[in-house]
């Protein structure tokens, strides 16, 4: 390392030894020059060393940082299995399908403390059908929101949209269940059901469509019109994932540069087409990932599904019929829980339900990696 | 004040790509040294390994030695006390937009902790005086942001910004290829110069600006150097055919 003291000492030495392989060029100038004494900036700096003890140490604090997030999944999902073994051992992988069949009503029964059955099926399907219900509904009015709001929105909009979409994440979840029970439900059951009903359970569509198995008495809007159930917390997680996607699609809209756009219009693209090849092309890996945390947030949603799914362990085709989730089986039934099978059964569930949420996103990346393979990759 | 360079067989990774070639070149202090050659043959690669802002890139690799002044910048120096010595300037003026232009110039002291206020105004204004920019904005030095000047000026600015930190060489990666003729014109007077303070590398696409601002001329070709001999006589009588053919414009 060079210090201040060095250069003083070539002061008084005016040509380096190695500059005599330059004049090999033809070169005059000595490699080092006589210089006048360094300056005071010059100095401060020198003075500073090498400061590689600074950035290793940096670099060490950062990876503690995500050795941390690494440890703490170990130590939830160590904690999950070794807690759900009882229920594990008795019933091993039949815990995701099998269930008994109730003498009485001849209907199938997974889930009950009191005669012991403890089957998980009804809540991964409750889970996974309002998380569905919810993507649909939310992912077209999220990119819309966004769309508007990058592309379209005059200015004096922009803020105050974009406020009001973000506010829409701060409300807590039991917020949301309340107003799913007085004005969700209620809405659903007299206005927006009866019209899904009379297309669906008509006779004509049930003629045409009775092969599909989605439309009748046993089709996608059969059964007792409750208001309550999967339609109404795919709905209501809807509304809350809304926000999640809506904003960090419009992060990544308004960071494709103004040039791409530009570079799209001045082909002769119609507006809609050029978000289509400009923006949303470039920043599809970006909408995907919101996707996936909203995705994320509606699978573990605990509250507001616990206060309008109907919480019955079943399994119907309808989405007016009543279910239970995953997690708002735990979170109903945990402090009950008497007997030490239900206890572990429930943590199972909470293992499963972290496993599926870690299987989604999975299968999510698979699909980016899919789709995005073979075409070039976004370069900044 | 500048001090030379002294590069041993250089060589240089992207992968698999093996972009530079065995360079030996020796880079005289206080003078300017242009690279030229076509597109794709190593100048730039060549001048990032000078302040080890290659091997930034996680598949780059470097092997070799560069030597500025008495320090072997891969054997004996951290990168980040490499880069306090060496300033460069990017091809595309990069401003840091949140800044305003008295911070940006002052970035670099101010990020190694130099608190002296006055000192700092001072050499804020000199940084600006040198870069042939102080005039233009001296009255708004802290109210406007970084970004806000003209595509010359922000390069301009960059270079106060590298001048700043009195480096001993500075780096210069086709500085003028974004900008108008009116700020090349200005860029080169300021290397002009500058060049009797600092030793300036300059990578160019432009064979006049290597004519008119530099000493020395290296002629780079698929990652070899080809020739390397002042200026004058690359560009009147090069030894190298293929020299010749580029700088008469047959390829390239």
């Amino acid at each position: 390392m060079r210090k201040p003291e060095t250069v003083a000492e070539s002061v008084s030495q005016p040509v380096s030894p190695s500059s005599g392989q330059g004049s090999d060029h033809g070169i005059t100038a000595p490699l080092t020059v006589p210089v006048e004494p360094v300056s005071e900036v010059r100095r401060f700096l020198l003075a500073r060393g090498n400061s590689a003890l600074a950035d290793r140490s940096f670099s060490a604090l950062m990876m503690t940082c995500a050795i941390s997030i690494f440890a703490i999944v170990v130590l939830i999902a160590t904690e999950l299995v070794s807690q759900s073994q009882l229920s594990w051992s008795k019933v091993g992988f039949k815990f995701f399908y099998k269930f008994n069949v109730d003498p009485t009503t001849n209907l199938p029964l997974f889930w009950d403390p009191v005669n012991g059955d403890f089957y998980a099926l009804p809540f991964l399907y409750g889970t996974l059908v309002s998380s569905l219900v919810a993507l649909l509904i939310a992912v077209p009015l999220a990119i819309g929101v966004a769309i508007f709001l990058t592309e379209m929105s005059p200015r004096f909009l922009r803020g105050p949209l974009s406020f009001v979409t973000e506010l829409l994440a701060a409300i807590p979840s039991v917020v949301y269940g309340l107003w799913a029970i007085f004005v969700l439900v209620p809405l659903l059951r007299e206005h927006v059901n009866p019209v899904f009903i009379s297309i669906f359970n008509n006779p004509t569509s049930v003629k045409l469509f009775g092969w599909t198995g989605l439309v009748g008495d046993d089709g996608l809007f059969g059964g007792v019109n409750l208001g309550l159930g999967l339609l109404a917390s795919g709905v209501i997680l809807a509304i809350m994932i809304l926000p999640i996607i809506a904003s960090l699609t419009r992060e990544v809209m308004s960071a494709v540069p103004h040039s791409q756009r530009e570079a799209a219009l001045a082909l002769g693209a119609t507006r809609w087409e050029m978000i289509r090849i400009a923006v949303l092309r470039n920043a599809r890996i970006g909408i995907v990932g919101s996707i996936i945390l909203g995705l994320g947030r509606a699978l573990g949603e605990t509250m507001a599904v616990a206060m309008v799914i109907g919480n019955a362990a079943e399994i119907h085709r309808s989405l007016l019929s009543t279910g239970h989730s995953m997690a708002s089986v735990i979170a109903n039934e945990f402090s009950e829980a008497t007997s030490d099978m239900h206890r572990s059964a429930l943590i199972e569930i909470g293992l499963a339900l972290f496993l599926v949420t870690i299987l989604v996103n999975g299968l999510a990346r698979l699909l980016v990696w899919a789709v995005t393979r073979g075409t070039p990759a976004r370069v900044s | 004040m500048g001090v030379g360079i002294e590069v041993t067989n250089l060589n240089a990774w992207y992968g698999a790509n093996h972009t530079l070639q065995d360079i030996n070149l020796p880079i005289p202090a206080n003078h300017a040294t242009a690279l030229i050659g076509p597109s794709g043959c190593g100048k730039s690669t060549f001048v990032r390994c000078l302040n080890r802002m290659h091997e930034t890139n996680p598949i780059a690799r470097v092997t070799g030695s560069v030597r500025i002044g008495d320090m072997d910048i891969y054997a004996d120096a951290s990168p980040v006390e490499i880069r306090r010595r060496v300033g460069m300037v990017f091809q595309r003026p990069n401003p840091f937009p949140t800044m305003s232009i008295y911070d940006n110039v002052a970035s670099g002291l101010k990020l190694n902790g130099y608190s002296n206020r006055r000192a700092l105004d001072e050499i804020v204004e000199r940084s600006l005086r040198n870069a042939a920019l102080w005039d233009e904005v001296k009255d708004d030095l802290k109210k406007k942001s970084g970004a806000s000047l003209s595509g010359g000026q922000q390069q301009r600015m960059c270079i106060a910004r590298a001048l700043a930190v009195d480096p001993e060489v500075l780096l210069m990666d086709e500085p003028a290829s974004a900008l108008d003729p009116v700020s090349t014109s200005k860029i080169e007077d300021l290397i002009f110069q500058l060049k009797t303070q600092y030793t300036i590398v300059i990578v160019t696409h432009n064979m006049q600006q290597a004519a008119r601002v530099a000493e020395k001329t290296g002629f780079f070709l698929n990652g070899r150097m080809v020739e390397f001999d002042s200026t004058h006589k690359i560009f009147t009588n090069p030894s190298d055919k293929r020299t010749e053919d580029y700088i008469t414009g047959r390829f390239g």
